[in-house]
């Protein structure tokens, strides 16, 4: 992992002092709420329906052990015990006093984390794929180049105040687990004619109440210009973006409006106007970036661990079925990659118990090298398990129900806080999502791979427009209502999935969805998810299901 | 039928904690909806709430309704501010 050099460390303890001043102030009545309200914002603490929510970066979503014990640390001193895991693969706690921040962000220094643009219109948390450095089917590690963009945006002058939030993810997977196409800068790692490392570039791709995929602005950029080609894009959306409507603000309105081509025309004029030279990659730069990235040392298989394995998943159904699904190749013989599902049917999805985490600690510590990820579909994983240790590490985890075995499953959902939670939402999520995953959690290893969604109002934190089954909570004169879709995906085939019809009634969804999924297993062919389906056979039998026959 | 009657009350978040608060008679700020002050108008006690920045965010009038002695608030949003999330 990146460690903070003095110079990180130092500007840390700095922007403390400077918060802890700040809320001094508010609270003997120095500063008002208008005055208050962005510096607490730039520390990432949002006020919220019943309590201020602290919202804590994961950079690309990856922990150190020590990290997550913090995390459940002031889980239990600060807020009640738990801490909610999010699509951005970010932790937010519920239920903050504002006396206990400073506090709070001081003991986040102390192991290197911190709450900075976490929120404002700035360059958010970049995110990545949570199999990053450890999954077979990339092509390079893409850590070494969050970390490089989490430099250079952190705190980045020139991008501090831009018209509206801004997102990037980076994947270099052939399965995209970062939901790339979906944020305002994609980027993929890919490989030249030439085998030289380099980038696609897409840009102004997002949801929210304008959903747009992301559309291809370069197709291969080379790596020693991330940053450059990077601060032209971020340039021309800072000059072109709408700061007049928030609602029109972020980039996929400027891409739309002027289109791909003359978007591409405006940043390679802007890049070409610039001076390179302070932002071209060296490669002794990367390299050094990568030296904190360098893989641990992975023992070589012993001769009985697939025997042992193999004895485990003959004598236990139950460790067998979360071996199926929990379980994905690793790139160094003898280990595997293993998803902590954070979705028992019938709890929150993305809440973990301060024990729980304690526990995640211990397990990335025992069965692993001290760390893990956070995905932005709300689980965790542990990158580095031997796959003879999987059967006791899902014993350790079942014990304190974290065995679920449902990743990419149906009951697997992504959904926001919603009205129980949040001050912009329109319709509750959590309860919808539980109900729905004790639902179906009886049918989904039938379903196989499916991507539910729920956001509680159309600001779509929940990537309800990418599931392949979206739900969005709407209010109707007071009451919540569930407008359905389907079709979509965050993979490499983003799609923004089809409204299935008009909204239906809280307790009507549960029903809906088995509409949806009984067409999809009629209908699908050998291998084909949810989201080919729909492409193959269109809505109309989907539509016909919920709705009857028109 | 229990008879309902209507009202309106003064509703904020405390600036310590961010916990929802109700303008009580006194001008007091009570976490409990049952103490607030229930006006058929309540543009003066906004007023009055507004200027009490050290100590509540952002007050705005609610609608409440009363049946058996007992306050609700109306609508979904403010029930689960006044009485927590229901997951």
């Amino acid at each position: 992992m990146y460690r903070y050099d003095e110079f990180d460390r130092r500007f840390l303890q700095e922007r403390v002092a400077q918060y802890s001043d700040q809320v001094r102030r508010r609270l003997t009545g120095q500063l008002t709420e208008d005055e208050f309200r962005p510096l607490r914002l730039r520390n990432g603490l949002y006020l919220q329906l019943h309590a201020y929510m602290l919202r804590v970066s994961i950079p690309y979503g990856a922990l150190s052990a020590n990290q997550l014990r913090m995390l459940a640390d002031i889980a239990r001193r600060y807020d009640r015990g738990y801490g909610h895991f999010t699509t951005r693969q970010n932790i937010q706690y519920n239920w903050i006093k504002l006396e206990d921040t400073p506090a709070i962000l001081a003991a986040l220094a102390t192991v290197e984390m911190h709450a900075i643009q976490t929120s404002g219109n700035c360059i958010r948390n970049i995110t990545a794929d949570p199999f990053a450095g450890v999954t077979a089917e990339e092509i390079e590690d893409p850590r070494p180049y969050c970390e490089i963009i989490r430099q250079w945006s952190t705190l980045h002058p020139e991008f501090s105040w831009l018209p509206r939030k801004f997102k990037i993810a980076v994947s270099a997977a052939i399965h995209d687990r970062a939901a790339v196409h979906v944020h305002d800068i994609g980027l993929y790692l890919r490989r030249n004619e030439a085998g030289e490392i380099g980038f696609q570039v897409l840009v102004g791709g997002g949801l929210g109440r304008t959903p747009i995929i992301g559309k291809v602005i370069r197709e291969f950029l080379p790596r020693q210009h991330l940053l450059s080609y990077l601060e032209a894009i971020l340039r021309v959306y800072n000059e072109y973006g709408r700061r007049d409507n928030i609602y029109k603000a972020r980039i996929k309105i400027l891409v739309q409006a002027l289109g791909i081509d003359k978007m591409r025309d405006a940043v390679e004029t802007e890049w070409s106007a610039m001076d390179h030279t302070p932002l071209d990659l060296q490669d002794e730069t990367v390299a050094e970036i990568m030296q904190h990235f360098a893989p641990p040392a992975y023992a070589p298989p012993s001769e009985d661990d697939d025997a042992r394995l193999s004895a485990a998943l003959a004598a236990d159904p139950a460790f067998a079925l979360w071996f199926e699904h929990n379980v994905a190749a690793h790139k160094v013989p003898g280990y595997a990659i293993a998803t902590i599902s954070l979705k028992p049917a019938g709890k929150p999805p993305g809440d973990a118990t301060a024990e729980q985490m304690d526990l995640v600690a211990e397990l990335c510590e025992s069965f692993g090298f001290g760390e893990l990820r956070v995905t932005h579909e709300q689980n965790l994983i542990l990158p580095d398990v031997r796959r003879a240790d999987l059967p006791i590490l899902w014993r350790r985890l079942d014990a304190a129900g974290l065995g679920t075995a449902n990743a990419g499953l149906a009951s697997d959902i992504i959904a926001c806080p919603g009205l129980d939670y949040c001050s912009l939402a329109n319709a509750r999520s959590i309860p919808v999502a539980e109900k729905l995953s004790l639902h179906l959690a009886e049918r989904e290893h039938e379903i196989g791979p499916m991507k539910i969604k729920i956001s509680g109002c159309i600001n779509a934190c929940g990537h309800h427009h990418v599931g392949h089954i979206g739900i969005l909570g709407v209010d109707k004169n007071g009451e919540e209502f569930y407008q359905i879709t389907v079709g979509g995906s965050a993979d490499r085939d983003a799609a923004v999935g089809g409204i299935v019809g008009r909204a239906v009634a809280a307790e009507d969804v549960n029903g809906a969805i088995d509409k949806l999924l009984d067409v999809y297993l009629k209908t699908r062919t050998d291998g084909e998810d949810l989201p080919a389906t729909y492409r193959r056979v269109g809505a109309e039998p989907f539509k016909e299901a919920v709705y009857g026959a028109r | 039928m229990i008879a309902e009657t209507k009202y309106q009350a003064v509703t904020a978040n405390r600036v310590q904690d961010g916990v929802p608060v109700y303008l009580t008679r006194d001008g007091e700020w009570s976490s409990r909806i049952g103490d607030a002050e229930l006006l058929e108008d309540c543009a003066d006690a906004l007023v009055k709430a507004q200027a009490d920045p050290l100590r509540a965010i952002g007050p705005y009038a609610i609608d409440v309704a009363v049946a058996e002695g007992e306050v609700r608030p109306v609508g979904l949003r403010e029930t689960i501010r006044a009485y927590g999330p229901t997951a």
